[in-house]
């Protein structure tokens, strides 16, 4: 059996803490300055898994980000769970990117970075929701994809990955270098010691602009995209909010059955 | 490369039934930008009859690739035969299929193609200078994004069901076989697993009755079963218990299935954003949970704070008396 250490290569992305947004009420749109940032979540089951794999096989753990000088914490995070090297692709041109200007970012980072044998990302990042950048990146970089990984195994140069489809489960098989996007099922990520930590903050971070990777700005941010958002509003949450409240729950039981029926939501 | 060259409307899902439903909002852009609207259908041994079905709901060409290969949806080849198709036929919008499989496609493709992509669009329209608007959620569905595409072809996909096909008429349409040089894929299935089916489809139960963490087994799911029972409603559950635990086939919330009811009763589930991104469109909305602080009851429109294993029980049983 070929045995070989893997590099893998885990693109992730620091988004805004979803459940700190607030809404400016004057234009219901959503702020998102000023919001803790973390790792996206299904992005730190990546990194876990990626972490997994070398703990049993060997290799390296190469964490990478896009984003603005302060993604370095996520980065710190990342080194602190265990990944071995840490990259941040950062530059004003950069902002604004779609998932085809994100995507050219990471492939020239990761061509750059040499031989990878797999990269791992979440299935989708919690703010965009888009679920691209994996199957973007895959093809950039001419690699097979699997997508919706919650079991992954390494047999030699094989991935044998179990992929969570709507009504099955479906196991494929590929040599390397292949990309994985996983669910958030495949792991528990690990909450990193405070040994851990303090080792990380020792490591280094290397950061790369866009004339490090060769990319003019043509390639990148709005100019570099192809959709572009017009506005991002948040609707209107119209609700009741009634609380039923009576002496015993089977009275309280009835109040509330009565109420859904004064709504005229049943039979017919 | 103009981007004038592009014209035309082109759907595809690697499901049939969802095909059927993007010709339905394929016909309404298609008409508005009074172009053809075409569908790709993609398999083994496919029969002329399917090609007739789509074009008695709405095509006015269909293309069909028919390969050996192509007999069970991989993407890479997938994505090979609608490139080819892309460039041989230069659609300027092209709707694809939600689904996961469609969702992995779609940006495969765009990538190949240099273009744009937005991800499961919940409304599609065409502004005044023929462009394609289209709305999609992000910050965990919180939010409605409006995009458009500064490129063609503008690709976006289309969650299943959102769309109801269109009646059949007697319309008429060309069929076209063309082939495809399919390379052998880099990934390979080696086993496929039906999941045991648990539920029924929800997208469009009028009444549904969900369960969360607060239930402490697969066998407590009775009781929302009686509950249902009474009301002639669906059970459905949260991303934990159909994913973790493998109780349910699917679940409700921005990375399952999108859900429309009438009435929507959520029962031990907290309400996490992806959650209720996914029951907004609920007409009437009850929470039942024993925290006071659980972000499900400012999403909803009646709660009861208490005990679920007594609270539901109890809801069940007024329902019969006062439901006559």
């Amino acid at each position: 059996m070929v045995r070989i250490l893997p590099t893998i290569i885990v693109p992730f992305k620091q988004i805004v803490d979803i459940k700190e947004i607030k809404v400016d009420p004057s234009t219901q749109t959503p702020i998102t300055v000023g919001i803790p940032r973390k790792i996206s979540d299904v992005d730190k089951n990546a990194l876990e898994e990626a972490i997994k794999i070398k703990e049993k096989h060997g290799g390296k753990v190469i964490a990478i980000t896009m984003g603005p000088s302060e993604a370095k914490t996520a980065l710190r995070e990342a080194l602190a769970m265990g990944a071995d090297e840490a990259y941040l692709l950062s530059d004003p041109i950069f902002e604004n990117s779609d998932t085809l200007a994100t995507a050219r970012v990471l492939a020239k980072a990761i061509e750059k970075l040499g031989g990878f044998d797999l990269i791992i990302c979440g299935e989708m990042t919690l703010d965009g929701l888009s679920a691209q950048v994996g199957p973007r990146l895959a093809e950039l970089l001419d690699i097979p994809q699997i997508t919706y990984v919650r079991k992954v195994t390494i047999d030699g140069n094989k991935v044998i990955a179990e992929k969570d489809l709507e009504e099955e489960y479906e196991t494929v098989e590929a040599q390397m270098p292949v990309l994985l996007t996983v669910t958030r099922e495949i792991n528990e990520p690990r909450i990193p010691s405070l040994r851990d930590i303090m080792k990380a903050s020792r490591k280094g971070i290397t950061t790369w602009t866009a004339s490090d990777l060769g990319i003019s700005k043509e390639e990148v941010g709005a100019e570099g995209s192809a959709v572009q958002i017009l506005k991002v509003t948040v609707p209107k949450v119209e609700r009741k909010g009634v609380i039923v409240k009576a002496e015993t729950i089977e009275e309280a039981a009835e109040e509330l059955v009565k109420m859904i029926l004064k709504e005229g939501v049943l039979r017919g | 490369m103009g981007s004038n060259e592009f014209k035309g409307v082109m759907v595809f899902s690697e499901d049939f039934e969802i095909i059927l439903e993007l010709l339905s909002i394929g016909r309404e852009l298609a008409d508005k930008l009074q172009t053809a609207l075409s569908a790709a259908l993609i398999g083994y041994n496919v029969s002329e009859e399917y090609g007739q079905e789509l074009i008695k709901h709405g095509a006015d060409k269909v293309y069909i690739v028919d390969n050996s290969l192509l007999e069970q949806f991989n993407v890479e080849p997938y994505a090979d035969v609608l490139l080819k198709l892309v460039n041989d036929y230069k659609p300027e919008i092209i709707l694809i299929g939600a689904t996961k499989r469609g969702k992995e496609l779609a940006p495969r493709l765009a990538t190949k193609l240099n273009a744009g992509c937005m991800t499961e669009c919940s409304k599609l329209d065409i502004d005044d200078e023929g462009r394609l608007v289209a709305n999609r959620l992000v910050y965990g569905g919180s939010s409605v994004a409006v995009g458009i595409f500064r490129t063609k072809p503008q690709i976006v996909t289309v969650p299943p069901h959102l769309f109801e096909k269109l009646e059949p008429s007697d319309r008429t349409g060309e069929i076209v076989k063309i082939n495809v040089e399919v390379k052998e894929p880099r990934t390979r299935v080696v086993e496929r697993k039906k999941k045991e089916v648990v539920g029924v489809r929800l997208e469009e139960a009028p009444i549904i009755i969900a369960g969360g963490r607060g239930l402490k087994s697969k066998e407590d799911f009775k009781l929302l079963e009686e509950l249902a029972k009474v009301l002639g409603g669906q059970v459905g559950c949260t991303r934990p218990i159909a994913a973790d635990y493998g109780w349910f086939t699917n679940w409700i919330g921005i990375s399952g299935v999108k859900i429309k009811p009438k009435l929507y009763i959520a029962v031990g589930i907290s309400g996490a954003i992806q959650h209720t991104a996914g029951i907004m469109d609920s007409k009437i909305i009850v929470a039942i949970n024993k925290d006071e602080e659980a972000p499900i009851f400012k999403a909803a429109d009646y709660g009861i704070v208490g005990d679920l294993y007594k609270v539901v029980p109890a809801l069940t049983e007024a329902f019969k008396k006062l439901l006559k």
